[in-house]
Order: structure tokens, then C-alpha cells, then sequence
């Protein structure tokens, strides 16, 4: 397909995973990211797939452990409580060293919370969420287009590191209709000879185990992980640069705040205020060498989050202290406007307009 | 004549299971089985937590290590993705009627193609002998000292005859591992569970009343013993559901 | 036209975010930057339902619309909430069968009405209203030019159901015309 189409975020991604490959997903109805079921229903059974709802989030996950196992491609999704439930399948997921996408469209918590569009999972998706010592490539879309061409690349890094990927997203991008390159990218195939697919079909025995009560074999087998997660760090960490050619401020967003903060930057950017915007398109691995770049000639940094504050603390790390770095922020499903942002730009920029 | 000798369908790695424990029995009749069927070169095991924990050590197949309790959604993903391997769960009680009951319940109203196989034993064996779904009323264990008290936690879970009434489950077995008959017996249902996977015909479940002297506190004889006189009173031998019937 | 954003609010069931999608639809095919964002959650279920369109030659921003350059209102408590929220030189396009206001032109707005529903009823077009206001709307908006609305419908209503094509071609012409 070479001629955009106006498609939802949440049924665009759809679409690129079963265009990325992945033929089985496993569901459960969740509020703001249903449509992404809804479109695997109707399409799974039309392309030979499997389309299932799970009895619950747990099961959804686990099931898709019982694909990636078999080496094909797997993806489940839901939105945030949905997501604290497959925390342990996640876990699992990492310790099996098995590749899958997970797809959090997130909304406001904690708790049952709200619905409406929130970016409160950072630390659930950087950090862990789950147990234990694991990583996730965590990749965040601020377009539709980008719900498309981050969830070829979800699955892509999963199988370069066998390990999970998540694609966090918020409720607007997933309800949000916007012309979209259904382009079918190249797919590349990597090494399976570890799945479980039988005896008959390789050689020797395979087993998919996270299980080790060898404490000196557990410690190898978690150094290999972060080995290969040193790797991913060296050399798949995504990001754009928004006019930082000569920015004195840095904003640091992702997903829709980053879309609201483009607005701020010209509006400020019309005061003359030189503000940029550096946009982490990895939240997993995060764009930590660039952030250390812009701090040797920006005088502040400002974080722009729909939650109480989570990425700040990594922009902090990032740039080692070394300049203030702001807080702009709302939290519980609402969403800052430009001039919000603009007023953050105006006094990390000294009070000067 | 035929000397003795191990199933295929076992590797060499020697059991970890206590002296008198029966699921090395029950882990022979699996494997034998699939020896037997000639499957185990497309066979997966869906390993559990608790004792069985380690089975993916010892059947001679590929094996994929699932959470506490979510042993048949892991078999539903496997198998949904390889429909002509046989896909396989071992768990045990507290796998599978505690923790995994939303997991088992749903795989059989699916009629999921899987085989299970149940080993209860009526305690937790792995964490040290605690109270399990399917522990006896008055039964002692470390977290009920003054007996299953069923005013306070309840009655046990009576698995097979619970899922005898979800509509999809095609076969429902409970069978016994405490003498050589009922051995024998028992191997014919994990066989006739592994056929109906063969033939597509669904969900099957095979529960095996199962010993745990160690943390029943008594010698592997008295709990044979025990088994034949208390659990058999609660969980009743025979078929409570078969939607094969008349396939032949 | 660099950037237009619009704002089209109404209850649950007028087919808010179909019109939206029209305009969006019409962008793309004029290949324009667009975006549309629904109100989601419960409100969709028969309570105010609202959609953000942003139509530009540049690359969009944010796709919140909360200073439309054009509100089309579909009922009184959307009118109330964002009739004074409009940027400079916006324009309001408003159904005066469900409308009743004092609010009037001024330097910063130019406000348009329509019987949109009555129309509706009145012509045959059950369940239009919103593509008779639309008409109205990009008529005293220019944001498109008619051909480009009725191009942009033809594509996007299926060809399988030429009546349904008919009869919304005939309520975006109503509103044209009104």
C-alpha cells in the first residue's frame, strides 16, 4: 500500500502487527484501547490467525508466552490496570528470554482511575513493573504514523534481543485519526533455534525456563540479559531533535505532550525565546547521550509529562544534574495546553518573554 | 522376552521427588504414553510451580516453563500456535484449583485441544506442606494445625466434578496411583486423554489422587494406605464426563 | 489557509464525529497535514460527544482543538461551553432548531445558524443534520471548497450503498445552499 489512509491510532497498529507478521493476539476488553480487539477480531480470522479474548489479562499474556515459546510473533494489549495484571507474564516473558509486543494504552490511575489519556506508566514500563533484574524496549508514539511504524520496530527489537517490547502509548494517540503510510518495511528474520516447536524439528531438547535455584547459573544468565541489553543501548536508542541547533531551553517530551510542547516552542520561539525540544522516541533504551550533549550549551531543561513527574528523574540522571530541570505537568487524564507549556518555557527562561 | 527397561519418554535426569512420592509413577505413565503414541517428537510440556516444577527436566520432549497456575494458557498459545504438536500441562493442586482456577475453567469451556494432567495430593508439597484447595476438612497441614476448620476456609475443591458441568470439556477422568490395578487403570486414561488430543476432540483432563508422605507425615505404605481410605471417601474414582462416547 | 482547527460538539448520536471525519477525510485527500480527535468514555454513549479536526499545510502540533477558527455546535450546552472559547476571526455555525441564544456577531467572530435538524426532518434526510450544517459550515468557512467536500464523500462513503452516498450529497447541498 503506497497511498495514505485516514485510520484510528489504535486500528493502524492493528493492522502493523498482522502486516509485521504476527498472526495470534490475545485480548481482553479495556477502555481506551478495546478497538485494537475489536480490529484483530474481525481481521485475525480473514489472514489465517488466531484471534482470542482471554478469560482475563493474566491469561492473555500467558498465552502469549505459549506463542512467542513456538517462535512466531505474539502481541497482547491493554491499558493501565490491564497492564499491572500482565506484569508478571511480562516478567516471565524476560527471564524466558521470548520476544513479544505489549501494547499499554495508557490512561489515568492509579487504581481503576480514569480513561482519559495519561502518561502515568513510565516507571511501570522503564523501571520493571514486573520482578526481578529485566529490561523492556519501551517505544513511544507521538503519531499515528509512528503507531505503525514503531510497532514494526517493536517486533523487529524483540527478536534482535528476545526480549519484550512495549509500545506506550496514551489514549489519544490510540482514539486519534491521522493520515498513515501503511508501509510493509522490511521484516527481518532472526534465529529461532531455541523455540519449542518439537523434537522432530531441531535438534536435541528445548526448553523455555525462567527457573534457576543455582544462584551462580541465575547470576550468568541475568549478566548475559544485560549484556544484550548494553548492546541495545549502544545502538538502537531513538529520538528527534526539535530545533536545538541553538535551543537555550530543552524541553524533553514524549507522545502527546511532545505534540503539545511543539506548539509552545513556536509560540515562544515567535517571542523570541530559543527553546528546542529533544523527543525521546525509546523511552527504554533513553536517549541519555544526546540529553548530556544539550547540556553543555542549554541553561534548563523542562519535562513534560501527563503524570506527577517519572520521566524527570531519567532527565536528571541523563544530564547528570548539571542544570535545573522543570516540571510541566498535569496528571489524572487531563492534558496541558500549549500555554501551559509556554509558561513553564517563560520561567525556566528566567521570567524573560 | 522383554527385559525392563526406562521409557524413552523420560530423559536420565534422576527425579528430585521424595522417597514414596507417586508422581515418579505418574511421570513414567505420561511418558510411556507418549513413547507408546509415538508423539513424543512433536510433544510440549507446559511444566507448573510446585513439585512439578521441574518436570521440564525429565520428559524427554521440549518443554516451556509457565507461572503458578497459568499452565493451560501457556498450553492454549502453544497449541494455538503448533495445532499438530500435542500440547500438554502438569499440575498440581495448587496450581491448578487454587491460583489457575480461571486458567483451567476456561481452557475446558474452550475445549481447548490440550491434555491435563491433575496430580492432586490434597497439600502444597514445595512450600512445605500447606493447605491446598483440595486438603480434606479437618485435614492438618502447616497452615491449618487444628485441621481444615470448612465454617472458616471452606470445603475443598472437587475439580473433575466441577468441570464435568462446563459444556465444552470433551473428557473427564479421576483416577488413582495407590496399587498396581489402579495403576494400570490410570495409565488408560492419561492414554485416552493423549488419543483425544490425536484425534482433535478437546479438552481433556486426567486428576490423579496422588501421595505426599513428607508433608502428610507418614511412611510411603500409610499413605497409600491413607489415600485409599480418606481421599478416595472425598474424591471419588470414575469417568464424570465423555463426550467421546459413541466417536468409536 | 496555513492552519485550520476546528471543533464540532453535539450530543452522542448527530453523527459529531462523522462530520469530523468528512473534513478530515477531505484534507487527506487534498493532501494536507489533518488530525482528528474524539471525546471518548462514557460521554460517547449519549451524553456530549465533541471532535477535534485540524486541517494545515504544515505538520501538525497538537491535535487538541481548544480555540477553534471554526465551531459547529449541535446543541445548547456545547454552544454555551465554547461559543466565547473561539479564536480571533473564527467563525460559529450553530443549529437554531436546537439553539436558542442572544449571542451575536462581533470583532472577533462571525456567528452563522441553521435549522439543521428541522431541515433534516423537513426534506426527508432522517438522522443528517449533521451533514446539513457541514455544508453551512465550510460554505461560510472556505475551508474547503464544496467540489472538494462532495469529491471527498464519494471516496468515502461505500460504493455498495449509492442511496446513502444520495442522500448525504443532498443534505450537504441543503446546507450549501441555505
Amino acid at each position: 500500500m503506497s497511498e495514505k489512509v485516514l485510520m484510528k491510532g489504535n486500528e493502524a497498529l492493528a493492522e502493523a502487527a498482522i502486516m509485521a507478521g504476527c498472526k495470534h493476539y490475545f485480548g481482553y476488553p479495556i477502555t481506551p484501547q478495546t478497538e485494537v480487539a475489536a480490529y484483530m477480531a474481525k481481521k485475525m480470522p480473514k489472514v489465517g490467525g488466531v484471534f482470542l479474548q482471554a478469560e482475563s489479562e493474566v491469561s492473555a499474556i500467558n498465552m502469549v508466552i505459549g506463542v512467542a515459546a513456538t517462535g512466531k510473533r505474539a502481541m497482547t494489549s491493554s491499558s493501565s490496570p490491564g497492564i499491572s495484571l500482565k506484569s508478571e507474564g511480562i516478567s516471565y516473558l524476560a527471564g524466558c528470554e521470548l520476544p513479544a509486543l505489549i501494547v499499554n494504552v495508557q490512561r489515568g490511575g492509579p487504581g481503576l482511575g480514569g480513561i482519559q489519556p495519561s502518561q502515568s506508566d513510565y516507571y511501570q514500563a522503564t523501571k520493571g513493573g514486573g520482578h526481578g533484574d529485566y529490561k523492556l524496549i519501551v517505544l513511544a508514539p507521538n503519531s499515528v504514523q509512528e503507531m505503525v511504524d514503531l510497532t514494526f520496530k517493536g517486533f523487529d527489537l524483540a527478536e534482535k534481543y528476545r526480549m519484550p517490547a512495549m509500545l506506550l502509548c496514551d489514549g489519544t494517540m490510540g482514539q486519534m485519526m491521522e493520515p498513515v503510510l501503511l508501509n510493509q518495511g522490511e521484516i527481518k528474520t532472526y534465529d529461532k533455534s531455541w523455540a519449542t516447536t518439537g523434537t522432530g524439528n531441531h535438534e536435541g531438547r528445548n526448553v523455555v525456563n525462567s527457573l534457576s535455584l543455582n544462584p551462580e547459573e541465575l547470576e550468568v544468565w541475568n549478566h548475559r540479559r544485560y549484556d544484550r541489553y548494553k548492546i541495545a543501548q549502544e545502538n538502537d536508542v531513538m529520538y528527534e531533535e526539535y530545533l536545538m541547533d541553538d535551543a537555550e531551553i530543552c524541553i524533553v517530551a514524549f507522545g502527546i505532550a511532545s505534540r503539545v510542547s511543539k506548539n509552545a516552542i513556536n509560540q515562544a520561539r515567535a517571542k523570541g525565546i530559543k527553546v528546542g525540544m529533544i523527543r525521546p522516541i525509546t523511552l527504554w533504551p533513553f536517549p541519555e547521550k544526546v540529553l548530556k550533549k544539550a547540556s553543555e550549551k542549554c541553561k534548563a531543561f523542562i519535562s513534560v509529562e501527563l503524570n506527577m513527574g517519572q520521566m524527570i528523574d531519567d532527565v536528571r540522571l541523563a544530564i547528570e544534574c548539571s542544570k535545573p530541570v522543570y516540571l510541566c505537568n498535569r496528571t489524572g487524564g487531563m492534558i496541558m495546553s500549549p500555554e501551559e507549556v509556554l509558561a513553564s518555557i517563560i520561567k525556566a527562561n528566567g521570567g524573560n518573554e | 522376552m522383554e527385559v525392563f527397561k526406562k521409557t524413552n519418554g523420560l530423559t536420565d535426569a534422576p527425579f528430585h521427588y521424595c522417597p514414596g512420592c507417586t508422581h515418579g509413577i505418574i511421570h513414567r505413565l505420561v511418558a510411556e504414553v507418549l513413547e507408546e503414541l509415538g508423539v513424543l517428537d512433536r510433544s510440549i510440556a507446559i511444566a507448573s510451580v510446585g513439585c512439578s516444577v521441574f518436570s521440564y527436566n525429565y520428559f524427554n520432549c521440549d518443554a516451556i516453563q509457565a507461572a503458578h497456575g497459568r499452565a493451560p494458557a501457556v498450553a492454549t498459545g502453544a497449541k494455538r500456535s503448533m495445532p499438530d504438536n500435542i500440547v500438554f500441562t502438569y499440575q498440581g493442586d495448587g496450581d491448578l484449583a487454587a491460583i489457575g482456577t480461571a486458567e483451567t475453567v476456561h481452557a475446558a469451556a474452550r475445549n481447548e485441544n490440550i491434555t491435563v494432567i491433575f496430580v492432586n495430593n490434597a497439600i502444597y508439597g514445595m512450600t512445605g506442606g500447606q493447605m491446598a484447595p483440595t486438603s480434606l476438612p479437618n485435614q492438618v497441614t502447616q497452615t491449618s494445625p487444628y485441621g481444615r476448620d470448612v465454617t472458616l476456609v471452606g470445603y475443598p475443591i472437587k475439580v473433575s466434578e466441577m468441570l464435568s458441568q462446563v459444556e465444552g470439556a470433551t473428557y473427564i477422568e479421576r483416577v488413582a496411583v495407590d496399587n498396581v490395578k489402579n495403576i494400570k487403570n490410570a495409565k488408560k486414561a492419561i492414554k485416552k486423554a493423549f488419543q483425544n488430543q490425536i484425534d482433535k476432540k478437546g479438552f481433556s483432563l486426567i486428576e490423579v489422587l496422588s501421595t505426599c508422605p513428607t508433608n502428610w507425615g507418614k511412611s510411603p505404605k500409610d499413605s497409600l494406605l491413607w489415600l485409599e481410605e480418606n481421599m478416595k471417601k472425598n474424591y471419588p474414582l470414575g469417568v464424570f464426563k465423555d463426550r467421546t462416547k459413541g466417536d468409536e | 489557509m496555513s492552519t485550520c482547527k476546528i471543533l464540532i460538539a453535539g450530543f452522542g448520536g448527530q453523527g459529531v464525529l462523522f462530520s469530523g471525519k468528512v473534513l478530515a477525510y477531505t484534507g487527506l485527500t487534498l493532501d494536507k497535514e489533518v488530525s482528528w480527535l474524539p471525546s471518548y468514555g462514557p460521554e460517547m454513549r449519549g451524553g456530549t460527544a465533541n471532535c477535534s479536526v485540524t486541517v494545515s499545510s504544515e505538520q501538525i502540533g497538537s491535535p487538541i482543538v481548544s480555540e477553534p477558527d471554526l465551531l459547529i455546535a449541535m446543541n445548547q450546552p456545547s454552544f454555551d461551553k465554547y461559543c466565547e472559547e473561539t479564536s480571533d476571526n473564527s467563525i460559529i455555525v450553530y443549529d437554531s432548531a436546537l439553539i436558542s441564544t442572544e449571542f451575536k456577531s462581533n470583532d472577533k467572530v462571525k456567528v452563522f445558524e441553521i435549522p439543521a435538524t428541522r431541515l433534516a426532518s423537513d426534506n426527508d434526510l432522517p438522522g443528517l443534520a449533521n451533514m446539513i450544517i457541514l455544508g453551512k459550515s465550510v460554505k461560510e468557512s472556505g475551508v474547503f471548497t464544496k467540489d472538494q467536500v462532495f469529491d471527498a464523500m464519494k471516496k468515502l462513503v461505500s460504493s455498495k450503498k449509492p442511496e446513502l452516498l444520495e442522500k448525504n450529497i443532498k443534505a450537504l447541498e441543503l446546507g450549501f445552499n441555505y
